[in-house]
């Protein structure tokens, strides 16, 4: 597959997934192995970050994989910056997949937060991935700033709905600069599939593996919807059509125009 | 609006008539709705749901699953003193018992909190009577940035403060808290508390709300099993969680179930709560709120414990002393009741990992609240 590239660095892997709600931190690895992601997000408030010997940060291959803290539980601006702070201090790279979510219902980003928090932390040094809601508008403004991606959601956290917001995330897709990543909702290889051949650039998996009956199966099964919908999109998929279209009847006759 | 509004439009028969007259046709369509109201709770929590608890246990676990993953928050509570001035006739800490009452000064809890430190607990319960004279606003937040470095998450569950004096909790690091209205009904919540500042039923009511308004990030609330009417009790304890939850959006409401247990004074349950009910519980405010915490503590057994686990049970304590010194073996006071699930957190881990759920000891991050935390 073709290689995904943010912020000038490169990933051979499509496919982003989280840590949270597994079962076990072997359920969490083996997922993550059979993932062949390249990318793993950790929320800052699950893990000792001062800690080496943290079971989550100990465990992840950092030679292999992104470590990508998020600030999973931030309810503003000020909040998801101290996090990210503290991250980098703690020897994590500057990366940071910026989650405000003052909702811990449906955990729905806040974008005036997300984007206040988005320019202090891009003038501060860090590459910024943000979690958005699939507002087209917002996605441009978090370019214009210097974001290294955007994250529209495609349903809510954990709902496992799949492209919900579907005409909004081909708005971004067809306006964005950045890597679009979506994140949230997918809980079907299919909806994996569908982001990738719409154009999306990546997608973050994370509830439907960890809560699967069998996460490294299933992380095996996103990994080639990933994939499959990924080259669809290379190979160009053909428009679907409202009415079959045998020839042209009407202007059928201009062909023997001269 | 407040709580007390609302409580207002539900005279206590009439929602006894109305849950007692649910039939197995409401519990169906209750089942079967997307997003069931407080209407639809009336019939889960009804004795026509008695014979769905398996479809409401299915429905419980799978909403949990989503909603929290297979996973398990560990907590302990840390007892910092059992003096009290009220008159509870249920509570071992009552001022009337003759009790070993015990306030732990400032060094003796940070003994306490490096002793659970050390068995890995990073979310703390820190409790205490309500005495005036042994413990105040002041002392309690003074024991809280003692603690903190330790943990990454402090909830308190104390006597009631008003709103000024929980914004003094959340400058100290406290992000949660837990207040238990005992009773929802006001006629027998005066029978139970006999004297002290508790005896103000309205004053206590209004608590949860009083901590949501000074920003407080977590809300516990719930009625102590064994004093009103089941389904009452659930009832009004489902309407109070969800109002916390429409009215302070930020905030993550949690309920517990605790079930009287024996203690010094002798009470006797005045109303008899069965595991069925418990669980039947449990689901039906599951199935209300897909998203709120739901406690259970060491006050029930070992075995009905592990059974809950997959029942939509979010937050779990373990290895509990409910009294103050308890765990570090200094001069201890008499503890508030006995608990039943005295196994070590590691053996309840270890339990939990063999119901397939991970045993999660740290889910939140001091510096949500603190600037300068250490």
């Amino acid at each position: 597959m073709d290689e995904l590239v943010i912020a000038g660095r490169k990933f051979r892997s499509r496919l982003l997934i989280g840590t949270g709600k597994f079962s076990s931190n072997q359920a969490m690895l083996e997922a993550m192995e059979a993932s062949g992601s390249d990318i793993v997000t950790v929320a800052l408030r699950r893990v000792d970050i001062d800690n080496p010997e943290d079971y989550m940060l100990k465990h992840i291959d950092r030679h292999r994989y992104l470590l990508l803290p998020n600030t999973s539980g931030a309810r503003d601006c000020e909040e998801a910056v101290r996090l990210a702070r503290l991250a980098r201090a703690a020897g994590c790279e500057p990366w940071i997949k910026l989650e405000v979510t003052p909702d811990p219902y449906y955990l729905l980003p806040d974008p005036i937060e997300t984007y206040k928090a988005a320019q202090i932390l891009v003038k501060d040094g860090f590459t910024v991935l943000p979690y958005i809601n699939a507002d087209p508008i917002l996605a441009k403004h978090l370019q214009e700033i210097g974001c290294a991606t955007v994250m529209p959601l495609g349903a809510p956290i954990g709902t496992n709905k799949g492209v919900r917001t579907r005409d909004n995330i081909a708005i971004i897709i067809e306006q964005a600069h950045v890597p679009v990543v979506v994140d949230a909702g997918l809980g079907a290889p299919s909806h994996a599939a569908e982001a990738m051949e719409m154009g999306a650039d990546a997608v973050l998996v994370n509830t439907a593996l960890a809560v699967s009956p069998n996460p490294g199966m299933m992380a095996a099964a996103f990994k080639k919807g990933v994939e499959a919908g990924r080259e669809a999109f290379l190979a160009g998929l053909g428009k679907p059509r409202k009415f079959a279209e045998a020839s042209s009847p009407l202007t059928g006759f201009l062909r023997d125009e001269k | 609006m407040s709580f007390l509004d609302e409580f207002k439009k539900h005279d206590h028969g009439e929602v006894l008539d109305r849950i007692m007259s649910r039939t197995a046709q409401d519990v169906e369509r209750a089942l079967q709705a997307e997003r069931p109201g407080i209407e639809d709770f009336e019939a889960l929590i009804s004795p026509a749901a008695e014979g769905y608890l398996e479809r409401m246990a299915e429905r419980s676990h799978r909403t949990t699953l989503q909603r929290f993953g297979n996973n398990i928050q560990m907590y302990v509570p840390l007892y910092i003193s059992n003096e009290c001035t009220n008159g509870c006739v249920y509570c071992g800490f009552n001022a009337e018992n003759p009790v070993h009452r015990k306030t732990l000064s400032l060094d003796e809890i940070e003994q306490e909190a490096l002793a659970l430190h050390r068995q890995e607990f990073r979310h703390v319960l820190v409790l205490t009577g309500e005495a005036p004279n042994a413990v105040r606003n002041e002392e309690l937040a003074a024991a809280i940035r003692k603690i903190r470095p330790l943990f990454s998450s402090i909830s308190i569950e104390v006597y009631p403060m008003d709103v000024d004096g929980y914004r003094s909790m959340v400058e100290a690091g406290v992000d949660g808290l837990t207040i238990y209205q005992e009773t929802y009904d006001p006629e027998l919540y005066k029978k139970l508390h006999l004297f002290g500042k508790k005896r103000d039923f309205l004053w206590r009511l209004g608590t949860p709300e009083r901590g949501g308004e000074a920003g407080l990030r977590s809300i516990g609330i719930g009625a102590l099993l064994g004093l009103g009417n089941f389904h009452v009790e659930t009832f009004f304890t489902g309407l109070h969680a969800l109002y916390l939850a429409h009215r302070f959006w930020r905030t993550r409401v949690s309920v517990s179930f605790p079930r009287i247990r024996p203690a010094e004074g002798g009470f006797a349950p005045l109303y008899e709560v069965t595991d069925k009910q418990m669980v039947q519980g449990i689901c039906a405010m599951r199935i209300l709120l897909p998203d709120c915490g739901l406690t259970l503590s060491t006050r029930e057994s070992a075995r009905f414990r592990d059974n809950l686990i997959p029942l939509g049970v979010t937050q779990m304590s373990a290895g509990s002393s409910t009294a103050p010194g308890g765990y570090s073996h200094q001069d201890e006071g008499t503890g508030q009741f006995n608990i039943d699930d005295d196994r070590s957190p590691e053996e309840i881990s270890r339990v939990i990992r063999s119901k397939g759920y991970e045993a999660v000891w740290k889910d939140w991050d001091a510096a949500f609240l603190r600037a300068n935390v250490s």
